[in-house]
């Protein structure tokens, strides 16, 4: 076949809800993105293609080893090279940056170590930078680099979770008391009880997932422009939230904020990479403000293997307990987690944990479950969130112990679901972790994703060509996703990070909109449903708005883009200001025609007669006259034809999401090889905006999620050093092996909002390891085999099957 | 990950290149398709002062039938192998081989050659010369050698090239009557080098296997012929034992390393399954 | 080993995007560098700088190349056409339109490279279906889109080739042109 894969049917969605606004025609359709036209031509506007007068490079000396005590820097025949501007060492920087603490309050007890921006005398992590060097040009920075001489004693390494609280290992932060960053219990009370009861069938598993990391194409970059004429600092940045660095930088640099400014424009991947306060990052500011220069950072990719952070290193001893019946009676789960020997700023290395308790056995409606977490500190590189921030994990254990009591009790995976999850007539409820749902479909979902992958089919051919000794699997994965989060998230422990967002729509003087909003792009299309949004509240063409993120500048002050919440919180605040300049425009037609406004609408770019549908005023004219004929307007009246509003979801602490994911994979008993035949997953994001993003949205996060089940793991040596710190040697995925993704949609509008939209851009990584390892499971059961280790590599599916 | 300062120059003929390999030694690095030493040196592994670019060497490129044997020039692009006509209809194992090197845009630079003189041992050419008893033509100041591919992959990138050679020609035997020629490997994802791969050929003479050549990649520090599987194999009328008989000898001789994900036990198993399938392959053709 | 204590440059002349330039560049200089930063042609990216992500991908005489396996001082002679080129060819357009009507790009860090690896597939595998449409586009990594709509455009340019919309268009060879 060599025609795409059928183009969804339904590129309209919008009909199947009301509609919002009036002569609603862009939400909810597949609109293609003309603004992207511009990338396909190569002309982005990435931080490594701005130019400025006097650009200086920095390159970072990083600790070569796993922990160490520096005793020697010797920088004179690096600081000699021409073409070298500075040689600068951690004391240097430490005078005008101040050091941090990543805790948080509401994470009761969480502890971490000061941290500044380059090791003073020790450096803790195999990456942590201890060095800069500044020059005219990358290459003789790092020919400079070269020519350090460097001397260090070697430490104790703490690498192994397992012993990192005994006793007998070393501290890393001796003034800490311990290795434990963060612990938490939670027990709703009646788990021994549900375990001990005589109809009772248990199924426990030991999971472990792989440190991984996030590889944006685009490496972590800025320009730090420090202007000393008017004491201003400039950031061009490749990052999601850019007024928490403007915050973050005064802090630490003790500024104004209206001396800062940080400007976002084309990001090229980010993934929550790209939304954490880095030590590199402090460091390339301070340089810019000693050396009065721009200064540029750019990671390379052996660098960003070191540096950037890495995430979901867990051991998770879990058990579930349902009745013979088929009724889950309880979960419990016991985590271990690895992080760096920091917890990370300013989001803290605790919540990708906590999240796991939170959310495991979710989409259920058990009531008893205990979990307890231990979050412990290794001197490796420094973990914090990543897509789906504790969502995989806690999804692919959840619907593990699932397929896993199911096929002990002899239920079909699917059917055992059904039965199990809470009703979707059941809404608010409370999950038995304490999570507050608002409203969600798993019943819905779990319909269609039986009815679009063809289950009934599948299952006949498996069992077909398992007696031609062809192994295939199904596996399903059931899934809840936070998004759209209130302050509850950050805000209540003390974190300057907004969980509100603003949007300033105005009406130009020729009738197009100019739509500024704080959350931003790095190419999820948040500025192309801004535009759908923004067209459809105020009534104009979608090709008469132009939108503008990104800059602290030049728009109001907001939270950016993570947890999914750009969507939901940055698009209700567009709804809201297109719905009050809409009235602001027929107020203002109302002053220019002397018409009463109530028999007016706009519609199209013009005000019309509400009865007639006559165009009585353009836009465009409207414009010129509001803003050039003030003197045709009555004195008691000004047009206010720019418009501001802000949201922040108050209803819930967040609004979850739901969907259903199914894998289809061949096991080859003989190599351990897998192959991923196909993907489907259904996804109730509440009302979707643009179908075609959202599916975009799913199929590369479900690819992310495929690669740390099956591919990606930072492996370390026994001496604390990175194995595998290359593209060669750290599997991402890539198209081939990669199978063809096919998203269905079920909407269930959140009313905390108007727009009623929740969040998608990370409820595919969270349910894509949980199905595929339930379809590797499933595709090895006739063996009597299980893997419950990520990334499942050949090698582990072999010794499970017993052939080494 | 900027490389160290060096020189370059473009040899204008081979001679040119000896003089200067020789007046340079070991400062000077020879540069063909560049796709292997332009990485390391990306990553500052290396730092050679002066780069000679052979790429120039016309009368090295071509691939032409000469008689017995297939000659193909040591700096035909991998890209031109995997579409020649005369490689596909003479030396077919090759042109098998080929799609599983890297990806097409470094087939388009890398050379025949410069894998060759690299050797490294997850590579496919190597391991494909090794299995068709191909010869490789050596060049230096002093005239021209020939080295059977038996005698020229000596260890961990180590061949039986001297400094101050450069690698020019391989010849490699017609496909001959009744000979059947099968290729692959088994690696993650496409283009990556192969956590085992198999370069196989053998006449099939009715139910028989004879001249079997089993050369396998990334098992060793160099391509390896299974000697006690190919005996195995060969020989009387082919069936189940016999192929449990080869199964046994090549896990018996094998000794892999272990690589990033990868334990020597699966490697084995991974090779003793290409085996079985490589045989099923040509015996069916 | 002794390493040059300067860095010793060449003067390079390279056709680039159909426009002769003439340069003097460090010998070290990659392709990719020279574009960005002696032509100021930004579109080309770096994403590893050790050949495995594609993010390079460039054309060097009518074939995709790594630009950062690619040094400027080969380039010298030859021609280099980008993604950014004033006239691109009815191929490249229409694969350019197909990943926009396909969503087939989010951040668009990946796609002057994506776009340079389907034109020479366009041309030089017009069979292809989907599945080798997959094992081409292998050697460029997106981490955004998961591959499945590059893979619809690519296909849908693939079709509009057998429906003849091309037929007028020569492909760029090769094969004339290397020295």
């Amino acid at each position: 076949m060599n025609h795409p894969t059928e183009i969804p049917t339904r590129r309209d969605l919008g009909a199947d809800l009301p509609a919002v606004t009036e002569d609603q025609r862009h939400i909810g359709v597949a609109i293609p993105r003309e603004g992207v036209r511009r990338l396909t031509q190569g002309r982005g506007q990435f931080v490594d293609d701005i130019e400025l007068p006097r650009l200086a490079h920095v390159v970072f000396w990083r600790s070569p080893v796993a922990h160490m005590r520096v005793t020697r820097i010797e920088r004179s025949a690096a600081q000699a090279l021409p073409g070298v501007i500075a040689v600068v060492v951690g004391a240097e920087i430490a005078a005008i940056c101040k050091p941090w603490v990543a805790t948080l309050a509401h994470l009761a007890g969480i502890k971490s170590a000061p941290q500044y921006p380059m090791a003073l005398e020790r450096a803790t992590w195999q990456g942590e930078p201890v060095i800069a060097v500044v020059a005219e040009t990358r290459a003789i920075a790092e020919d400079a680099l070269g020519l350090l001489e460097v001397e260090w004693e070697s430490l104790p390494a703490v690498l192994d979770t397992e012993t990192a609280l005994d006793p007998a290992t070393p501290l890393i932060h001796p003034e800490l008391g311990d290795n434990l960053c963060f612990t938490r219990s939670l027990d709703t009370g009646g788990v021994d009880e549900a375990f001990a009861r005589p109809d009772a069938v248990v199924f426990e598993e030991t999971y472990v997932f792989g440190r991984h990391t996030g590889v944006t194409l685009e490496p972590r970059c800025q320009i730090a422009d420090w202007n000393p004429g008017d004491q201003k600092l400039t950031v061009y940045h490749s990052f999601q939230a850019p007024h928490m660095m403007q915050d973050l930088y005064c802090r630490q640099f003790e500024l104004q904020e209206s001396q800062v400014r940080v400007v976002c424009r084309d990001v090229g991947g980010s993934f929550g990479i790209k939304v954490h306060a880095y030590p590199d990052d402090f460091a390339t500011v301070a340089l810019a403000m000693l050396l009065q220069r721009p200064v540029k950072f750019v990671a390379d990719r052996l660098e960003s293997f070191v540096s950037d952070i890495h995430a979901r290193e867990h051991r998770i001893r879990a058990c579930i307990a349902a009745t013979q019946a088929g009724e889950i009676l309880a979960f419990e789960i016991d985590d271990l987690t690895g992080i760096g020997p920091f917890s990370m700023f300013p989001r803290t290395s605790g919540i990708e944990g906590n999240q796991v308790v939170n959310l495991t056995g979710g989409p259920y409606k058990h009531k008893a479950y205990r979990a307890k977490l231990k979050v412990v500190f290794q001197n490796k590189v420094p973990t914090c969130q990543y897509r789906g921030v504790g969502h995989p994990i806690a999804c692919a254990v959840t619907e593990a112990l699932v397929d896993g009591i199911a096929a002990k009790i002899g239920m079909d995976p699917i059917a055992f679901r059904e039965a199990n999850v809470i009703p979707d007539d059941a809404y608010p409820a409370t999950g038995a972790s304490g999570i507050k749902l608002e409203i969600l479909s798993h019943e819905a979902c779990l319909r269609e994703a039986k009815r679009v992958c063809g289950y009934d089919a599948l299952r006949a051919e498996q069992a077909s060509l398992r007696k031609q000794n062809v192994y295939r699997g199904i596996g399903v994965a059931t899934l809840i996703e936070l998004t759209n989060p209130s302050a509850a998230f950050y805000g209540v422990g003390g974190a300057r990070i907004a969980s509100q967002d603003g949007a300033t729509l105005r009406l130009e003087p020729s009738g197009v909109l100019t739509v500024m909003s704080s959350v931003g792009e790095q190419g999820q299309g948040a500025e192309a449903i801004f535009a759908q949004i923004a067209a459809d509240a105020v009534g104009v063409a979608i090709d008469h708005v132009r939108v503008v993120t990104g800059d602290t500048d030049a728009t109001p002050y907001g939270g950016g883009t993570w947890a999914s919440r750009g969507a939901g919180i940055g698009g209700e605040a567009v709804l809201q200001a297109g719905l009050v300049l809409r009235e602001n425009i027929l107020a203002t037609a109302e002053a220019i025609l002397q018409r009463e406004r109530a028999g007016l609408r706009v519609h199209r770019g013009a005000v019309i007669d509400a009865r007639t549908n006559e165009r009585v005023l353009e836009l465009a004219e409207l414009g010129r006259i509001a803003y050039f004929r003030s003197d045709t307007l009555p004195k008691t009246f000004t047009p206010e034809l720019m418009v501001t509003r802000h949201y922040a979801q108050r209803d819930y602490p967040f609004i979850f999401t739901n969907g259903v994911q199914v894998s289809h994979v061949e096991v080859d008993v003989d190599t351990g090889f897998v192959k991923l035949l196909k993907h489907w997953a259904v996804e109730d994001c509440g009302r979707v905006i643009n179908p075609m993003l959202v599916d975009e949205q799913m199929r590369g996060a479900i690819v992310q999620g495929i690669g740390g089940a099956l591919f990606e793991e930072c492996l370390y040596s026994e001496d604390g050093t990175l194995r595998n710190g290359n593209m060669a040697d750290y599997l991402v995925p890539m198209a081939g092996e990669m199978p063809d993704i096919v998203v269905s949609h079920v909407q269930s509008p959140t009313r905390s909002s108007q727009l009623g939209a929740k969040g998608a851009g990370e409820a595919g990584t969270a349910g894509a390891p949980g199905a595929v390892m339930n379809a590797i499971n499933d595709a090895l059961a006739p063996f009597g085999a299980r893997v419950s280790s990520q990334p499942i590599t050949p090698e582990k599916i072999l010794r499970a099957l017993g052939k080494i | 990950m900027k490389s160290p300062a060096f020189d370059y120059i473009r040899a204008d003929s081979p001679q040119h290149a000896f003089e200067l390999l020789a007046k340079h030694g070991d400062d000077a690095r020879v540069i063909a398709g560049g796709q292997t030493l332009l990485a390391t040196l990306n990553m500052r592994l290396s730092q050679p002062a002066l780069l000679v670019d052979i790429a120039g060497f016309g009368a090295w490129r071509g691939i032409a039938v000469q008689g017995p044997t297939l000659r193909i020039g040591a700096l035909a692009r991998h890209s031109e192998v995997e579409s020649s006509p005369l490689v596909a209809r003479h030396a077919p194992l090759l042109a098998q081989a080929a799609p599983h090197i890297a990806h097409r845009a470094i087939r388009n630079l890398g050379t025949f050659g410069g894998a060759l003189a690299y050797a490294d041992p997850a590579a496919e050419w190597p391991a494909c010369v090794l299995a068709l008893d191909a010869t490789l033509v050596i060049a230096s100041a002093k005239g021209e050698r020939r080295v059977a591919a038996a005698d020229f992959f000596q260890g961990l990138y180590t061949t039986a090239m001297q400094p101050g050679e450069l690698l020019m020609a391989c010849e490699i035997p017609l496909i001959a009557d009744g000979e059947r020629q099968h290729f692959s490997e088994l690696s993650r994802r496409q283009g990556d080098y192969a956590v085992a791969g198999l370069a196989a050929r053998a006449k099939v003479v009715g139910s028989r296997l004879r001249e079997v050549r089993l050369a396998f990649l990334s098992l060793g520090d160099r391509p390896i012929r299974a000697r006690a599987a190919e005996a195995a194999l060969q020989g009387g009328t082919f069936d189940d034992a016999r192929l449990a008989q080869a199964d046994a000898a090549l896990r018996a001789e094998l000794d892999p390393f272990d690589d990033l994900t990868h334990s020597a036990a699966a490697k084995k198993q991974l090779a003793a399954t290409l085996m079985r399938r490589a045989v099923a392959a040509l015996l069916q053709r | 080993m002794k390493t040059p204590t300067d860095s010793p440059t060449r003067r390079v002349r390279v056709e680039v995007n159909g426009t002769p330039l003439v340069r003097e560049v460090e010998c070290r200089k990659h392709l990719i560098d020279f574009l960005r930063e002696d032509c100021g042609l930004k579109g080309s990216h770096l994403g590893c700088e050790h050949g495995v992500c594609g993010a390079c991908t460039v054309r060097l005489d009518g074939q995709i190349v790594r630009g950062c396996l690619v040094l400027a001082a080969q380039a010298d002679g030859h021609r280099v056409d980008t993604v950014e080129t004033p006239t691109p060819g009815k191929r490249l357009k229409a694969l350019q339109d197909a990943f926009v009507e396909h969503n087939a790009l989010q951040c668009g860090y990946c796609t002057p490279g994506m776009l340079m690896a389907a034109l020479e597939l366009v041309e030089h595998k017009p069979e292809a279906d989907r599945a080798q449409v997959r094992e081409w586009m292998s050697g460029n990594y997106c981490r955004c889109t998961g591959y499945h709509a590059i893979v619809d455009a690519v296909c849908a340019v693939l079709e509009q080739q057998k429906a003849g919309r091309f037929a007028d268009e020569p492909v760029d060879s090769a094969d004339e042109v290397r020295a």
